[in-house]
């Protein structure tokens, strides 16, 4: 049943397309470190995210080593377990996730999927990298820095994170954490306004919103939900770091610490968390939204079938980066606002339940009558579905207020948003990886180590973080060192966390069988053509891969059909690229 | 064949565990089973979901994988499915949200009966402290921290001097007693958690917060500091015992006031000044 009307891919007379003035590099520095080719941004973008990636990787094994075998690790002490943690999730949150789908993805495809031979700023572009670049890096001094990181909990909530309680509070290691993020937002800015504008104005031509691929549709969503959201966090860290260097008191109230009555006093510590969560929540669907667009992408192609009800998907994308915006104190129903907050919040984020279980059933839907080709990328894909559907689902109770008050702080909490946020965007970043790289390299990955790859990681993730939620449910909290004296917790809780921890380290070793398979490939990986997984969007069309500069070779591509011609009825083969023609819809792969 | 097989033994070995596992809710102490019964609800509803999806998908995987002459089909959208796929969902959101929301607002709505009771929490212990004969809590000030006076009450309020102070110590409650428990920070967040009574709330440095319960066993039961309040977080822990009237007036008459906290330290004063000089 085709309810795409004909003149959807009518012909398009061919037009004289000015080229744009750009940036032609000359030495070995401008082309591959001061570039402002957004390609070289994406992979400097994406291999910075990944560095400071694997040594979050490696704090989570610290800190798996000590609530599996409390005691066994005198190396770690409560301050450390603390600053473990707190760098552990903001190095994930923002500066792997955000970063790399924003900045590694963003960068590489957006250009490539409108039409565009690069963004629409490329300075600004190449800027905003070394801006991110600086900003991971005073995050990572921290480590060094007397005192050391800050343990104030990814969160960062006042007044614990400026005081001499916390590891950091009192000497560095929370200046330089509000510092890098300053600095990440000033970066990000640069950026986001790139990728907005860019799909905004440089679509070639053909190229309308709605024959957009979904990846564009959720990164560009949600860089706008970024530029919004991103300046509470501004606001809230500048003024963190007045109350902690000048003695203001913005979420301050009269207080001791450590016994002493301090010079405080008049603040509020709930503005800080109305703030921090007013970024907060779009910022987990900012991580959310690109990794649903980029598995639209991954189901159609290796399924060779349309994504059904694009419509809907992008409707749904848009509503929720909406919705986002007015659901934030779900996550400060104890935190003592006023009570009544509760009835409105909760029902919010119920109701953002819906369009988000509509994107569900739609992949779903693309399988069923598909053709399913159970390569990498797909069982990438699959593997998102299951554990998206199982964290979102457990979003539903926390979101539901008096349900939220036994389970907030427990590992409940935690298992959520680690199946929901770390496992299931990861699983969709692996899935891009081993689908673009050989547009990237132009070779394939190892299959064979792939599969090998996808199936610990995998079964792993879920081995982990699905038990967790019952140790949630009889109450254990969470950000404890140790579980100590506890009499409503039975030995077998215990055992389980031992349990988690084993599979978490060797979930974590597997991941370098796939940083071998990434170097390996690069020199070894079987020659992949232009166009390995037969797909339709436009940046498998390139005249070079990997695409030369400026993309497209003298002309730019002319769109003539949505993303998702697979298996058209009478069409010779089962895909259709969107740049080609309606008159030579008969020929062979035939370029227009 | 193999991958919709896995996946289906995913989704029944999730619904094997969720059946069989120890691990669920510690024994509730208090009259908040109702949240429980949602707890149970959202389980049931989700995991229909859960389960629909996760095997429709296996199904998919399974029918139609690819073979050699496979075409897939080609329909972009089909509206009245996917109207009748939102209404539905919108129903099983709402049979979650309507429980949720009608206990919430029990949830704040204290009792006229109701006792109070005050948790102050400090890095890193408890100390309590009851309203005493005249059934009101004194007034108090984090300005008014001293050695002498741990709690920081205001010396010159009179409803402050029968006030039972136990610093860094025990709490206990009287069986069957709705009370509402307010709580008080010095200095930085914390949260007052026992899992058995399932409701709990944030302590807020220039705020009082509150909640009720009523406990409707006997027992002794941690409580939890279960937000993040600095290095010894983990350690910050207490009891609350509940129990019959009698031991409880027993345990009560043991317990030191204010007033006589003061007296002990304050060797100077001849005589106590009520409302203040």
């Amino acid at each position: 049943m085709v309810d795409i009307p004909y003149e959807a891919i009518a012909d398009v007379p061919r037009a004289e397309v000015p080229d744009v003035e750009l940036y032609h590099p000359k030495s070995w520095v401008t082309k591959y470190v001061f570039s402002q080719d957004a390609k070289v941004i994406a992979v400097q973008y994406a291999l910075t995210a990944s560095a400071i990636g694997l040594v979050a990787l490696v704090l989570s094994w610290l800190m798996r080593l000590q609530l599996g075998f409390p005691g066994t690790f005198s190396f770690i002490d409560p301050n450390q377990y603390l600053q473990f943690i707190t760098m552990h999730g903001m190095i994930m949150v923002i500066f792997l996730l955000t970063a790399l789908f924003l900045g590694g993805f963003g960068n590489y495809l957006i250009p490539l999927m409108v039409g565009a031979r690069d963004m629409v700023f490329p300075y600004v572009n190449m800027l905003s990298y070394w801006v991110y670049l600086l900003a991971v890096l005073v995050l990572a001094s921290s480590f060094f820095a007397p005192g050391g990181p800050t343990g104030a909990g990814w969160t960062l909530y006042p007044p614990q994170a400026i005081l001499a309680g916390t590891p950091g509070g009192e000497d560095w290691g929370i200046i330089l954490m509000l510092a890098s993020l300053i600095l990440f937002i000033i970066g990000f800015t640069m950026g986001g306004l790139n990728y907005v504008v860019t799909v905004l104005q440089a679509r070639t031509r053909g190229m309308t919103l709605m024959r957009l691929p979904l990846t564009v549709w959720g990164i560009f969503t949600a860089t706008v939900m970024a530029l919004l959201a991103f300046p509470a966090l501004f606001v809230a860290s500048v003024m963190m770091l007045l109350d902690r260097l000048l003695g203001t008191s913005f979420f301050m109230p009269t207080l001791v610490e450590m016994g002493q009555l301090t010079k405080y006093g008049g603040g509020s510590p709930l503005l800080f968390q109305h703030l921090f969560w007013f970024f907060g929540h779009p910022e987990v669907y900012i991580v959310a939204l690109p990794a649903f667009g980029i598995v639209s992408d991954l189901i159609s192609t290796h399924a060779r079938k349309n994504i059904f009800g694009y419509r809907m998907m992008v409707w749904a994308i848009v509503a929720i980066g909406a919705l986002s915006f007015v659901v934030w104190a779900h996550h400060m129903y104890v935190s003592g606002m006023y009570p009544y907050f509760g009835f409105f919040f909760a029902t919010t984020t119920l109701i953002i339940a819906i369009p988000t279980a509509i994107k569900v059933y739609n992949w779903v839907l693309t399988l069923w009558r598909g053709d399913i080709h159970l390569t990498v990328p797909m069982l990438f894909a699959l593997g998102f579905i299951i554990t998206f559907v199982n964290g979102g689902l457990t979003g539903l109770f926390l979101g539901n207020v008096v349900v939220d008050v036994p389970l907030s702080a427990t590992m409940f909490v935690v298992a959520h948003f680690h199946m929901v946020m770390g496992v299931a965007p990861i699983l969709v970043v692996l899935g891009g990886i081993y689908h673009w790289y050989p547009k990237v390299t132009g070779r394939m990955l190892n299959e064979v180590l792939g599969t090998f790859h996808f199936w610990v990681t995998f079964l792993g993730a879920y081995m982990i973080f699905f038990p967790m939620h019952y140790l949630g449910l009889l109450g254990v909290p969470r950000r404890y060192y140790e579980l100590g004296d506890a009499a409503f917790i039975p030995p077998s809780a215990h055992t389980l966390n031992a349990f988690i921890s084993v599979v978490a380290l060797t979930v974590g070793f597997a991941q370098m069988v796939f940083l071998f398979n990434l170097a390996w490939s690069l020199f070894r990986g079987k020659p992949s053509g232009d166009n390995p997984w037969r797909a339709t969007t436009l940046e498998w069309q390139t005249p070079e891969t990997p695409p030369g500069h400026g993309n497209w070779g003298k002309e730019l591509p002319v769109v003539y059909r949505w993303a998702y011609d697979y298996s058209v009825p009478g069409a010779a083969q089962d895909f259709i690229p969107q740049n080609q023609p309606p008159a030579v819809q008969s020929l062979h792969g035939a370029r227009p | 064949m193999a991958v919709a097989l896995i996946l289906l033994l995913i989704l029944i070995g999730s619904v094997l565990f969720h059946l069989l596992s120890p691990w669920w809710f510690t024994p509730i102490a208090t009259n908040w089973s109702y949240i429980d019964d949602t707890i149970n609800i959202t389980f049931w509803i989700t995991g229909t979901a859960f389960f629909a999806v996760v095997a429709f998908m296996a199904y998919c995987v399974f029918r139609f994988h690819h073979k050699e002459g496979r075409r897939a089909a080609y329909n972009p959208e089909n509206k009245r499915l996917e109207w009748w796929l939102s209404v539905g969902t919108g129903v099983g959101v709402a049979a979650m949200l309507a429980p949720g929301l009608v206990v919430w607002h029990q949830y704040v709505t204290v009792p006229a009966d109701a006792t109070e009771v005050e948790v102050m929490g400090q890095q890193w212990q408890w100390s309590f402290r009851l309203p005493g004969k005249d059934g009101r809590l004194g007034t108090t000030d984090v300005r008014n921290i001293s050695p002498d006076n741990p709690m920081g009450l205001n010396r010159d309020d009179p409803y402050g001097q029968d006030d039972v102070v136990i610093e860094n110590g025990d709490l206990h409650l009287l069986l069957g007693k709705p009370v509402k428990v307010l709580l008080r920070s010095v200095d930085v967040l914390h949260d007052f958690y026992v899992p058995e009574f399932r409701a709990k709330m944030d302590l807020v440095p220039g705020m009082v917060t509150y909640f009720w319960i009523k406990p409707i066993r006997t027992g002794t039961f941690d409580v939890l500091c279960s937000q993040l309040c600095g290095s010894a977080h983990a350690d910050m822990r207490a009891k609350v015992i509940v129990e019959g009237e009698r031991e409880y007036h027993a345990w009560l008459e043991k317990q030191k006031t204010f007033a006589e906290l003061l007296g002990r330290s304050d060797l100077k004063k001849v005589t106590y000044k009520y409302g203040g000089e």
